[in-house]
């Protein structure tokens, strides 16, 4: 089902170097919407003894949830789909009012041989919402980048308070065929 | 609906955190926020001023990650509605610490008072219910309003919910401080929590 990817060994593991990378940071509250470039990660979070994966009904609970969390004491990072950033927006707000770490891993579609034009208005403009709204936003490219760019993104939010929202580009997940 | 018989919002709020002991309060943005201000500000009172349709969802975080501690959130009609999806992610995490109660008084006070939702068309009870929170609540008396203030101190057999049916009158704004990360700080220092 998901072709167009960069073949290779590595490809296959970026969901567990980005797993050990939470894992580092002691993130405990993890709010997706699932999305199935994120199924492995949600797996390990299910299955992990520290993380708590919470399904959301929709994306703007789980910056919410965050700011509940890091109130309460704890880390937290939001998993969606670009598609699910729009639903942000106004939630987005309560980051530079509570001033609270902000990481979120966002799939892309829309930008690399997509086959549905649905995805693409808002995979075009994640970017430039979150820009907009204040975030910092980085991207991992093929999978090789993925470790040094969630570490840095981790090491920023949590550290530093700098609210980042770190791209998983499209050639990365890979792009699902429905048709040729 | 009769009017006859509504309870008075600040008198409700009042009694949710007569004896609150380590309760930490969320007010949802608008009147509810005000009403818990009202009762007397407190170093776990978390005041929002914004992000409507966020205060279940902030409750679920902090609930989550103190589970030791009773977590209520007091919020308005329109404000629950607009989160209304966060009872089912409420409901499937069954928070046991988390209390919910809307104060329900039909209409958008913030905005000139025009009907909601709720007058005419939806049940929050229900709806809470059937995202699967057992303990949902009508509650329209004193005694009730009292029960549950009880029960919000019973961190196992959580969560609960309740829609309390308010008067529409307009009372005294009495406001909190606007400052989020005053708020935030202030909460994460009274749970001994140091800033980064």
């Amino acid at each position: 089902m998901h072709a167009r990817a960069d073949a290779s060994d590595t490809a296959l593991n970026w969901p567990d170097d980005i797993f050990a990378t939470l894992q580092r940071f002691d993130v405990r509250q993890v709010p997706y919407v699932p999305d199935a470039g994120h199924s492995k990660l949600i797996q390990r979070v299910l299955a992990s003894s520290t993380m708590r994966g919470i399904p959301l009904t929709t994306e703007e609970e789980g910056v919410a949830l965050l700011a509940g969390a890091w109130t309460g004491g704890q880390r937290g990072v939001l998993l969606m789909q670009s598609s699910g950033v729009g639903n942000c927006v106004n939630m987005l707000s309560l980051i530079p009012m509570l001033r609270f770490p902000f990481l979120t891993l966002v799939t892309m579609r829309g930008e690399w041989g997509e086959f549905n034009p649905w995805q693409v208005p808002m995979g075009s403009t994640t970017q430039d919402v979150f820009e907009l709204s204040g975030i910092k936003v980085l991207r991992a490219s093929n999978a090789t980048e993925v470790p040094a760019v969630l570490e840095a993104a981790a090491a920023q939010v949590y550290n530093a308070l700098t609210p980042t929202a770190v791209l998983l580009s499209q050639r990365l997940i890979g792009a699902k065929v429905f048709t040729k | 609906m009769s009017k006859a018989n509504l309870l008075d919002r600040r008198q409700v709020v009042s009694a949710l955190l007569a004896d609150r002991k380590d309760v930490v309060a969320i007010g949802g943005l608008g009147a509810s926020t005000n009403d818990i201000t009202a009762a007397g500000d407190h170093a776990r009172n978390f005041y929002l001023w914004g992000g409507m349709g966020g205060a279940a969802m902030i409750g679920l975080g902090l609930a989550l990650a103190q589970p030791k501690l009773p977590v209520l959130v007091i919020t308005g009609d329109g404000e629950m509605l607009m989160g209304m999806g966060s009872l089912a992610t409420i409901g499937l995490q069954k928070p046991s610490n988390l209390s919910i109660a809307v104060l329900d008084n039909e209409v958008y006070g913030e905005t000139g008072g025009q009907t909601s939702h709720t007058s005419a068309a939806a049940d929050l009870v229900g709806i809470a219910r059937a995202c699967g929170i057992a303990d949902s609540r009508a509650i329209s008396t004193m005694a009730e309003v009292e029960a549950f203030a009880k029960a919000v101190h019973d961190l196992s057999a959580g969560p609960r919910f309740a829609n309390v049916k308010i008067g529409s009158a307009s009372v005294e704004r009495i406001l909190p401080s606007r400052d989020g990360t005053y708020i935030v700080n202030r909460i994460r220092g009274d749970l001994g929590f140091q800033p980064i």
